[in-house]
C-alpha cells in the first residue's frame, strides 16, 4: 500500500475502485452496530461467511458488515442490494435460505419482511418501511453503505471529495465562511454556531491550535454519536481534517468514552489506515498541510461532555468545568485556541463542503439548518436512530417513524435533551422540532435523545430519576449544584415514597432557581429542568403524590399495592414461584393470595402473570380489597362442574 | 463465557490480579511516560486487572512523578476506576433513561436479591461484581444487563435468575 501523494492520485484510486465494482452485483449488508451485535448479528455474519464459502459465491456476491442502520428494534438487519430487500430479525438459521432463495433464485422470503402492525401489509424494500420512509438520511446515510474499516468503501461512496475541494479549491477563510453560511449549529447540546466558533479560533492569537472531537456521549438514552463513530469513522476524520485546515491546526484529538469499545476500535483502525494512505500526517495529498490525530479515552464522567471539563480531562486532570469566558476557541487545550465539536457536527462538515452552504441551509427552519439524528427510545414501537430534517413535527417522529406506543398504551410525554432536558406533553406534540422551539417548550435539543413515555411512566419519578443522575454526576465544584441537587433529590424521593409535604414544591422551586442562577457550567444551570418541566406540565401528578399519597401511573413502588383478583386467578403457581419475597400464598387448585405484610411491591407477580389471565392488579391511594375467605379458594375447573 | 484466568503475577492466591512493576512500566512507556497521559495509563491498568491496586498506583506515581494524592483524586472522580478487586463476572445493569422507563429498577432489585450484593459491591466468593451504568447504547433491547461484555436484552425481572445462574 503506497502513500497517496496528490488529489489526482486519490481520484485515480477512486476511479479504479468504482470501476471494479459492478453496481448490479448483489451485495448482502448486515448491520453490525452495537444494538444488532447484541441481538446476534455476529452469528448471522458468521453464518453468511460460511454459506458464501460453501456455495462458492465469493466472486458473484459482495458481502459487507456495516455500521448501524438505525432500526435497532428489529435487529439483526440484513439488506440485499441493489434491490434493497430488507430482512429483519434474521437468525443464523435463516441464512442458508437467504442464499438459496433470495440470492440464487431471486425469491423474496416473506416471513423475514417488515409487517405493518396496523395494516398487516408487508414491505419488501427498505425505503418502503415507514421507519425509513419518513426520514431524511444525509449524515447517517453512509453508515449502511460501507464497511467502517474499509478505506476503499469510503472512497467508493465519494469519501474525501470534500477534503480535496477544501484543500485545493478553497482558502481556509472560505471554508470557515462556508460553514458559517450553512449555519451549522453544534449537535452536542449547546447549539452554538460552529462557523462562528471556527472564526474566533482562526483569528485568535496563539500557536499551536487544536481541534477536538467530543465523543463523550454521556446522555443516557442517546447513542447517535457512537453509531456514527462506529459506522463511519472516516467521515468524522474527514470533517475534522477540514476543520483543522480551516483554523490552521495541526493536531487533533478524539475524546471518546471508553465504554464504546467498538467505536474505539473502528476509529483507531481508520486513523491508522488514513495515516498509511497519507490522509493524515505530513503534507496531506501534497497540499503542504500537516495534521495528526490522537485518541484519548474518557474514563466515565458525564460532566466531561462539557467542553471546558473535557479539555481539563484531556490534560490528564480531574474534569471540573472552568468559568467561560474565556472560551476554548480563544483559550482551550494547554491554553491555546481550540475548537471542540461533537461527532455529529464534524460528520456534517464534509456534506456542507461538498454540496455548498446554500444546499445545506435549504433544509430546516429559520434558526436551525440541516438534519438532526435522534435516538428514539423508551415506550415506542420502533426504537432506533432516526435522522430527520429540522422543523419536523414531533408527532410525525413519534407516530409515523416511531410507530406509536406499543401494547395499546396511551402516550404521556416525550423527554428530549438528555438529563438536563425536559418533558413535552401530548398537547405540545405539534411543535416543530428545532433548537429554538424545544427551548421554548421548556426542554432542549441536547444531543438528540428522545425518550418516549406512556401512561405507566410516573413523571415525578422521571424527575427524581434525572435529578438522581445529575446529583451523582455533579463534579462538586459549585455548591448550588452539589448541595442543591442533593436536597432536590431527597425531596423528590420523599414525594415518590408518599412522604411529600405541601411545602416541598416551594422549596424545590427555590432550589431550582438557585442552581440555575449560581452554577458555573451547563450541567448545574440546566440541572433543575427535569423538575421544572415535569412540574409545568404534570402538576396534577405531583399533587396526587403529595396530597393523596397516590401515584396515578401506578409506578412508584412505595405507593402501589398489588393484589390478586380471585375470579381471574387460575392457580397456575407462576407468580408464587417467582415472588422473591415469598409473599404469595397458594397451591395447585388454590387461588393465590398476596400477603400484604410480606409484599415489597417489586411488581414481578404483575409482570409474570400470563396475559390471558391478568389476575394481578395494582392500586394506589386506596386499600386493597380484603382477601377471599379460605373456604372459597378452591378452583373448580369448568369441565368438572358439568 | 469468559471467566478470568488467574495471572502469572497473581501474588494473592485468591485470583486477585495485582500487576507487577514491569508491566506497569511497559504501559507507561507505551504512553511515552507523559504525565498528561495519567488517565490513559490508569485505564490500561484498570482494563487488564479490573481494579487499581495500591501498589500499582504507587508505581504510577513514582514513574510519572505525579503525587499519589492527585492520582487518588482522579481514580475516585472517574467512574471507570475501581479501588477494590472485582469478582470473576462483572454484571452491569443499564440504568439509562430508556431502560429505566422499561423497568430496569425491577431487574436491578432482582439481581441484588439473587446475588446478595448491591451496586459497587463484590460478593465474598469473588464471583459477581455488580455495577449500574448510565447507558450501554442498546436502548432497543432495554432493560439490558451486561455480563463480562455479553449483552442480555429485553429482560424481565423473572428472567434474570436464569441468566445469572448460567454463570459459574
Amino acid at each position: 500500500m503506497t502513500l497517496i501523494d496528490s488529489s489526482v492520485e486519490l481520484e485515480e484510486l477512486r476511479g479504479r475502485i468504482v470501476s471494479e465494482r459492478d453496481p448490479d452485483t448483489p451485495c448482502i449488508t448486515v448491520c453490525s452496530g452495537t444494538g444488532c451485535l447484541a441481538s446476534g448479528a455476529r452469528e448471522v455474519i458468521a453464518a453468511f461467511s460460511h454459506e458464501i464459502e460453501a456455495h462458492e459465491l465469493k466472486v458473484e456476491l459482495d458481502f459487507r458488515a456495516t455500521g448501524c442502520h438505525g432500526f435497532c428494534e428489529k435487529g439483526p438487519i440484513v439488506v440485499i442490494d441493489p434491490d434493497e430487500i430488507c430482512y429483519l430479525q434474521v437468525t443464523p438459521d435463516d441464512v442458508p435460505e437467504i442464499i438459496t432463495k433470495t440470492i440464487k433464485d431471486n425469491e423474496v422470503i416473506e416471513r423475514l419482511l417488515y409487517v405493518d402492525q396496523n395494516t398487516g401489509e408487508k414491505a419488501v424494500h427498505e425505503s418502503d418501511i415507514p421507519f425509513y420512509k419518513y426520514q431524511k438520511r444525509m449524515v447517517f446515510a453512509a453508515n449502511r453503505r460501507i464497511d467502517p474499516k474499509s478505506f476503499e468503501d469510503y472512497l467508493a461512496i465519494g469519501g474525501y471529495q470534500a477534503l480535496i475541494k477544501a484543500f485545493f479549491e478553497m482558502t481556509p477563510e472560505q471554508v470557515v465562511s462556508e460553514v458559517k453560511d450553512a449555519n451549522l449549529r453544534g449537535r452536542g447540546g449547546g447549539g452554538f454556531p460552529a462557523g462562528k466558533k471556527w472564526e474566533i479560533a482562526r483569528s485568535a492569537p496563539g500557536e499551536p491550535k487544536y481541534v477536538i472531537v467530543n465523543c463523550d456521549e454521556g446522555d443516557p438514552g442517546a447513542y447517535m454519536d457512537r453509531s456514527l463513530m462506529e459506522g463511519n469513522p472516516y467521515g468524522v476524520l474527514e470533517g475534522l481534517t477540514i476543520g483543522a485546515y480551516a483554523i490552521g491546526s495541526h493536531e487533533g484529538y478524539v475524546y471518546i468514552r471508553q465504554e464504546y469499545p467498538l467505536a474505539l476500535e473502528n476509529l483507531r483502525a481508520a486513523i491508522e489506515e488514513a495515516e498509511k494512505r497519507g490522509l493524515l500526517g505530513t503534507d496531506i495529498l501534497g497540499s503542504g498541510f500537516d495534521f495528526q490525530v490522537k485518541v484519548h479515552r474518557g474514563a466515565g464522567a458525564f460532566v466531561c461532555g462539557e467542553e471546558t471539563a473535557l479539555i481539563i480531562s484531556l490534560e490528564g486532570e480531574v474534569g471540573e468545568p472552568k468559568p467561560r469566558p474565556p472560551y476554548p476557541a480563544v483559550n482551550g487545550l494547554w491554553g491555546k485556541p481550540t475548537i471542540i465539536n461533537n461527532v455529529e457536527t464534524w460528520a456534517n462538515v464534509p456534506l456542507i463542503i461538498n454540496k455548498g452552504a446554500a444546499a445545506f441551509a435549504s433544509i430546516g427552519t429559520e434558526g436551525s439548518k440541516g438534519t438532526k439524528i435522534f435516538s428514539l427510545v423508551g415506550k415506542i414501537a420502533n426504537t432506533g436512530l432516526v435522522e430527520v430534517p429540522m422543523g419536523i413535527n414531533l408527532r410525525d417522529v413519534i407516530y409515523k417513524i416511531g410507530g406509536g406506543i406499543p401494547g395499546g398504551k396511551k402516550f404521556k410525554a416525550v423527554q428530549t435533551g438528555g438529563p438536563s432536558g425536559g418533558c413535552i406533553p401530548e398537547e405540545r406534540l405539534d411543535l416543530e422540532v428545532d433548537f429554538d422551539e424545544l427551548t421554548k417548550a421548556g426542554s432542549m435539543m441536547g444531543s438528540g435523545g428522545m425518550i418516549v413515555m406512556d401512561e405507566e411512566t410516573c413523571m415525578v419519578d422521571v424527575a427524581r430519576y434525572f435529578i438522581d443522575f445529575l446529583t451523582d454526576e455533579s463534579c462538586g465544584k459549585c455548591v448550588p449544584c452539589r448541595e442543591g441537587l442533593r436536597q432536590m433529590q431527597r425531596i423528590l424521593t420523599d414525594i415518590t415514597e408518599g412522604k411529600g409535604k405541601e411545602s416541598d414544591i416551594e422549596v424545590l422551586q427555590e432550589l431550582a432557581e438557585t442552581a440555575r442562577e449560581a452554577s458555573l457550567c451547563a450541567l448545574g444551570k440546566t440541572a433543575p429542568n427535569p423538575f421544572l418541566s415535569t412540574f409545568r406540565y404534570f402538576r396534577d401528578e405531583y399533587e396526587a403524590h403529595i396530597k393523596e399519597k397516590r401515584c396515578p401511573a401506578l409506578s412508584c413502588k412505595k405507593l402501589v399495592s398489588y393484589f390478586i383478583e380471585p375470579e381471574k386467578c387460575k392457580a397456575c403457581l407462576i407468580c408464587l414461584k417467582e415472588c422473591p419475597a415469598g409473599a404469595i400464598d397458594g397451591a395447585k387448585k388454590t387461588i393465590h393470595i398476596i400477603d400484604q405484610e410480606k409484599c415489597d411491591a417489586c411488581g414481578i407477580c404483575f409482570e409474570v402473570c400470563p396475559s390471558r389471565f391478568e389476575a394481578v392488579m395494582r392500586v394506589s391511594g386506596e386499600p386493597v380489597p380484603p382477601p377471599i375467605p379460605e373456604e372459597q379458594r378452591m378452583v373448580i375447573r369448568k369441565s368438572k362442574q358439568q | 463465557m469468559c471467566s478470568r484466568e488467574p495471572r502469572d503475577w497473581d501474588e494473592t492466591g485468591l485470583g486477585i490480579p495485582a500487576m507487577n512493576d514491569d508491566r506497569i512500566d511497559a504501559i507507561i512507556d507505551n504512553h511515552h511516560g507523559e504525565a498528561s497521559s495519567l488517565i490513559q495509563v490508569l485505564l490500561d491498568i484498570q482494563s487488564e486487572d479490573h481494579w487499581l491496586s495500591k501498589e500499582a498506583l504507587s508505581r504510577v506515581s513514582e514513574r510519572l512523578e505525579v503525587p499519589l494524592r492527585r492520582i487518588q483524586h482522579i481514580a475516585t472522580f472517574y467512574k471507570a476506576f475501581s479501588l477494590s478487586p472485582k469478582g470473576r463476572h462483572e454484571v452491569h445493569i443499564c440504568m439509562g433513561t430508556a431502560c429505566h422507563v422499561r423497568g430496569a429498577g425491577r431487574v436491578l432489585e432482582k439481581v441484588e436479591h439473587v446475588t446478595g450484593i448491591g451496586p459497587g459491591e463484590t460478593d465474598l466468593d469473588l464471583k459477581f461484581s455488580l455495577e449500574t451504568v448510565n447507558c450501554l447504547g442498546c436502548c432497543a433491547l432495554g432493560p439490558v444487563m451486561e455480563i463480562d461484555g455479553t449483552t442480555h436484552g429485553r429482560l424481565s425481572a423473572a428472567d434474570t435468575t436464569d441468566v445469572l445462574q448460567s454463570y459459574e
